[in-house]
């Protein structure tokens, strides 16, 4: 008989729902069915089954065409790269589990790597804006309870983040907010007319690239102070009208995408949105929080803040202590002044976020994939690695956008012999290891330690 | 691990009365022993001090408080490690360093226990994360409840057995200690932007106010058995003139009696109780009211304190007293970090530098020293900074060498820009005390152990006790006269030996022990009312779901689980 599992991760987007049901087939290896997952969601579980994925790593010949090659050679061919590299880039981790993130930690020390993950091409600016002036925020359930003023700024979750408005920010009924979507003012700030723009009560069709000048409007108004008659192409009634939604609001809160924090400005226009948190909360109680784009994109942050004490860009070929400097050590400036010797792609594709002059520089040399599926960057790749996929075949903890740990399940057996992210990394370690001569530094306590299944649970 | 045998050290055992006589201390494997074969490994600690490992009752080490006060302060990683090892992990921050640097800190410190202040239960899987990257020390978790909503609709009842029940799943769910209250009714007002700033607050929507909460949460406690005491952040922190909130606070466990079967004999750990023992009504007359405060405790013999002391750094403050890190960030105007947490609790982070050379500051620091200089009962007053609150913990060893020297008092004292205000403020200058290392001992290794219910293990050298010995280079019988020595010696301990492994030699780390995760795990019988309060708040309030709330297993790999059978 085949098997609902209920309260599944969900690896795709940053809303990381865990309430997934899974039907998977008798023999334990086969997804079915699924329900609860939006469109996206259901697309992942589903393509797990597909023939076409990769089952052993691929090696580049020199006729340009991949041979199969065993996981051992793949182990060893990374390990030697990476020692022989002056400046490895190790970069990616959108979608991989932090025990992963953890392992591949220990491999970029021993290597001297750059290790970056993909909020240096998203949120990055964001990061910015939050070491210079904090990061006021909560958990989404605080949104889907207490919020009846919810802000989009640049962000459109209606198509990144499909089931983001339904658990959290605008239609659930929560302990203070009970009668859901009418209980909550919804202000857009979008110089198109997305379908979150058609959700709300108030869109304020800013006038692309201006958002500095809005955010510093609605400071000003909050201030109480006067403004032009014009702001960032939006009349000063229909500011004055935002700031008096949110000053009578209960508990406001801020959601802010690229939109905001990649267009003119950037970690400017981040900082400021921190300051109008900050100021609004004079008035009432207001949070801020990024969209972080995939289901664990916050993980890395996490993991290597408590490993090094910085989320990403993060320099280690110093030996003694890591290094942070985003313009200097993040993975593009690094790959457009070809300074790059290795790289390292996982869990990603810069092949397809890349802007194609860093692409060109890397591909001069080493350039690896560690990644489940087929994507641009495992195509280019000399060597792409397949591991397993995380949340569907492998247990994990990953990070929400809203940086609660969530403890994603196994639903299925992945496929025979396909390492896991962790396994992967901890063997290319180890063969390092092994190459120096040097003793591999475990903390005694685990490491392997393994998650329970779903069926165990 | 096999035998070691640590030879003619000045021995100091506050929990067998042992003040510097030269004894040999035997261990095998993990544990003391009677006495070893010849073949043991044999460590001269001549002319050198002998104590049980450190045990610190509360520093913010793990969790995302901390992780978002290092990930926000790219600049706390300035300071550089002055004693990175090639062969061991990278370390890296100062006021709020890494995990790896954190265990490694502690144990050259020749700490074997630390005590997670504030596990914040939705993250609790984040927290184990942590702690399984902290190598070497022994750790354990204290939740928080004080806001909890189901602890507060239980409490508003007066339902003290569906409180102890759930209480018991929490514990169980989130692998922690015991029950930890911050700011009780204060933090889950601050969801609304408001706060509770005296006892008698009720706290918005719940209808209940902070006394009840304490007295609640004590019974609760006492209810279950609990090895550790009730261990709370008061309401009112940090404000000038709020001892009176304070001596209130401490009042409610008059009367209490503390029942489990660990030895622990009191039923309230009042934390950084320098940062509550403010007089004054502003920062213009902000004074010291440690001697009030202080004569309270050693009267109240069923409560403990840390100090919580001021050690003049820059530094990082984090509580889960949301509504005052709010507040400091409007004084100092630095960035700051908050997080709600969603029916639970709440979370901020400001950076702060305690400059000596602000009045406020050097008021402060002197609030911290007073306190443990004017206590009474060393095994009830135990050191701490709040770390990284006050000061970041690798400073224990500086606050043992204010303790311990008049003249290293006064010497700081002397180069504040303000000393005479500071002066006119406090106590301090006035007094004379100079702890010894018997009462040092007691402050930061048998006190601690006792009042979290690890008496049978931990603080002591006992044969049969946690093989937790460290030795530094103090000569008991020819103390230093230059103060800093004392600052040095605890600062990297000659030998340290963690349950049976020696983790440091000379002062640098010499393996990464086997680390252990503390947790309690208490018995009820089942309670199918709250079951089934939790089944429908995970439906209905949570935005994770019930069955992916529980920590697992494999993020505690080497747990040690204290179980306790609850009677009806
Ligand atoms: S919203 Fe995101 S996490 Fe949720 S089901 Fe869709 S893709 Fe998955
Ligand atoms: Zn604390």
């Amino acid at each position: 008989m085949p098997k609902w599992i209920t309260q599944v991760g969900c690896p795709y987007c940053g809303s990381s729902c865990d309430d997934i049901e899974v039907l998977v087939s008798d023999d334990g290896k086969k997804i079915l069915e699924t329900r609860n997952a939006c469109v996206i969601g259901n697309e992942i579980f589903h393509h797990v089954s597909s023939p076409d994925r990769p089952k052993k790593p691929r090696m580049r010949q020199p006729d340009g065409n991949f041979k199969e090659i065993t996981y051992d050679e793949a182990v060893d061919y990374t390990a030697k790269t990476l020692l022989k590299s002056k400046k490895p880039l190790i970069y990616g981790f959108g979608s991989t589990n932090c025990e992963g993130m953890s392992a591949v930690a220990r491999v970029a020390e021993k290597a001297g790597a750059v290790l970056d993950n993909c909020a240096s091409i998203c949120h990055g600016p964001s990061f910015l804006a939050i070491f210079d002036n904090g990061y006021p925020s909560c958990t989404l359930g605080e949104v889907k309870n207490r919020a009846d003023v919810v802000l989009f700024w640049g962000c459109n979750p209606m198509h990144a983040h499909p089931r983001h408005t339904s658990r959290y920010s605008i239609f659930p009924r929560g302990f203070f907010t009970t009668k859901g979507q009418m209980q909550r003012t919804i202000i857009c700030i979008d110089p198109r007319e997305t379908d979150t723009a058609k959700l709300a009560n108030i869109h304020l069709m800013i006038k692309q690239g201006h958002d500095y000048d809005l955010f510093d409007a609605f400071r000003t108004v909050l201030r109480g102070h006067d403004i032009p008659a014009e702001v960032a192409g939006i009349k000063k009634d229909q500011i004055l009208e935002a700031v008096e939604k949110i000053k009578k609001g209960r508990f406001v809160m801020i959601f802010f995408g690229m939109g905001c924090c990649h267009t003119d400005g950037r970690n400017h226009n981040v900082d400021i949105a921190i300051s109008l948190t900050r100021d609004i909360n004079s008035h009432t109680k207001a949070s801020i929080m990024a969209m972080r784009g995939h289901y664990n994109i916050a993980g890395p942050g996490q993991v290597w803040s408590w490993q090094f004490g910085f989320p990403y860009c993060l320099d280690l070929s110093k030996g003694t202590h890591a290094h942070m400097n985003p313009g200097e050590t993040s993975s593009v400036d690094l790959a457009m002044r070809d300074e790059v010797d290795c790289f390292m792609n996982v869990g990603t594709d810069a092949g397809a976020h890349f802007p194609i002059d860093a692409i060109k520089h890397l591909k001069k040399r080493p350039f690896i994939t560690v990644d489940p599926n087929i994507c641009m960057a495992s195509e280019i790749s000399d060597l792409h690695i397949p591991v397993r996929v995380v949340g569907v075949e492998e247990p994990g903890i990953v990070y929400r956008m809203d940086n609660v740990p969530i403890q994603f399940k196994k639903v299925v057996d992945g496929p025979e012999g396909v390492p896991s992210d962790e396994e992967l990394f901890d063997r290319i370690y180890e063969r390092m290891c092994e190459l120096t001569e040097t003793e591999p530094i475990w903390l005694p306590s685990r490491e392997h330690a393994k998650a329970p299944t779903a069926a165990e649970q | 691990m096999a035998e070691i045998l640590i030879k003619n050290g000045f021995v100091i055992d506050p929990t067998r009365n042992i003040d510097g006589d030269v004894a040999d201390i035997a261990i095998k494997d993990d544990r003391i022993a009677e006495q070893v074969g010849s073949g043991a490994k044999v460590i001269d600690a001549r002319g050198k001090v002998v104590m049980a490992g450190g045990v610190d009752v509360h520093a913010h080490v793990a969790g995302p408080k901390v992780n978002v006060g290092r990930l926000m302060r790219p600049e706390d990683k300035l300071f550089k490690s002055p004693y990175a090892q090639e062969s061991y992990r990278m370390e890296s921050g100062f006021s709020i360093p890494s995990t790896f640097k954190t265990g490694y800190d502690y144990a050259r410190m020749g700490y074997a226990f630390v005590m997670e202040a504030a596990m914040p239960p939705l993250h609790s899987p984040h927290v184990h994360e942590e702690i399984h990257d902290t190598p070497i020390i022994d750790q354990g978790a204290l939740p928080v409840f004080a806001n909890n909503w189901f602890v507060l609709e239980y409490l508003k009842n007066q339902e003290i057995e569906n409180s102890a029940s759930y209480v018991a799943w929490l514990l169980a769910a989130t692998k922690g200690y015991g029950i930890k209250l911050v700011n009780p009714g204060g933090t889950a007002a601050w969801a609304w932007g408001l706060n509770c700033l005296t006892l008698n607050d009720t706290v918005p929507f719940f209808d209940i106010t902070p006394a009840e909460i304490i007295t609640g949460l004590m019974k609760t406690n006492e209810y279950l058995g609990l090895p550790h005491s009730i261990h709370i952040h008061q309401n009112s922190l940090g404000t000038p003139g709020n001892y009176g909130v304070t001596l209130d606070s401490l009042r409610l466990a008059e009367g209490m009696k503390a029942k489990n079967k660990f030895s622990r004999d009191t039923v309230m750990h009042s934390t950084h109780i320098q940062f509550h023992s403010y007089g004054g009504d502003s920062w213009g007359n902000f004074e010291s009211k440690a001697r009030e405060v202080m004569d309270y405790v050693n009267q109240q013999k069923n409560i403990t304190v840390d100090l919580g002391c001021v050690t003049l750094d820059e530094t990082t403050t984090m509580t889960a007293d949301g509504p005052f890190e709010h507040h400091l960030t409007r004084l100092n105007h630095l960035k700051w970090a908050n997080t709600d947490v969603e029916l639970e609790t709440a979370a901020g982070v400001v950076p702060y530098v305690y400059d000596k050379d602000i009045k406020v500051c050097g008021i402060q620091w002197a609030i911290g020293l007073e306190l443990g200089l004017y206590a009474k009962d060393p095994m009830r007053t135990f050191i701490t900074t709040d770390h990284p609150n006050a000061g970041p913990f690798i400073r224990y060893p500086r606050i043992i060498k204010w303790l311990m020297s008049r003249d290293a008092r006064e010497e700081t004292l002397a180069s504040f820009k303000y000393s005479s205000k500071v002066i006119d403020a406090t106590n301090l200058h006035a007094i004379e005390t100079e702890r010894n290392l018997y009462e040092i001992a007691q402050m930061t290794r048998a006190g601690p152990a006792k009042a979290l219910g690890l008496s049978h293990m931990f603080g002591g050298l006992a044969p049969g006790m946690e093989a937790n010995v460290v030795v530094y280079d103090l000569n008991y019988k020819d103390m230093p006269s230059d103060p800093e020595m004392i600052e040095r010696a605890f600062s990297r301990a000659r030998w340290f030996i963690k349950s049976g492994d020696i983790v440091v030699k000379d002062g640098d780390i010499a393996s990464h022990g086997n680390k252990r995760t503390f947790w309690v795990n208490a018995k009820v019988k089942e309670n199918p009312q709250v079951i089934r309060d939790i089944h429908e708040k995970f439906l209905k309030d949570y935005t994770v779901g019930l069955n992916n709330y529980p920590v697992w297993d494999s993020l505690a790999p080497n747990p040690y689980v204290i179980n306790i059978d609850v009677e009806a």
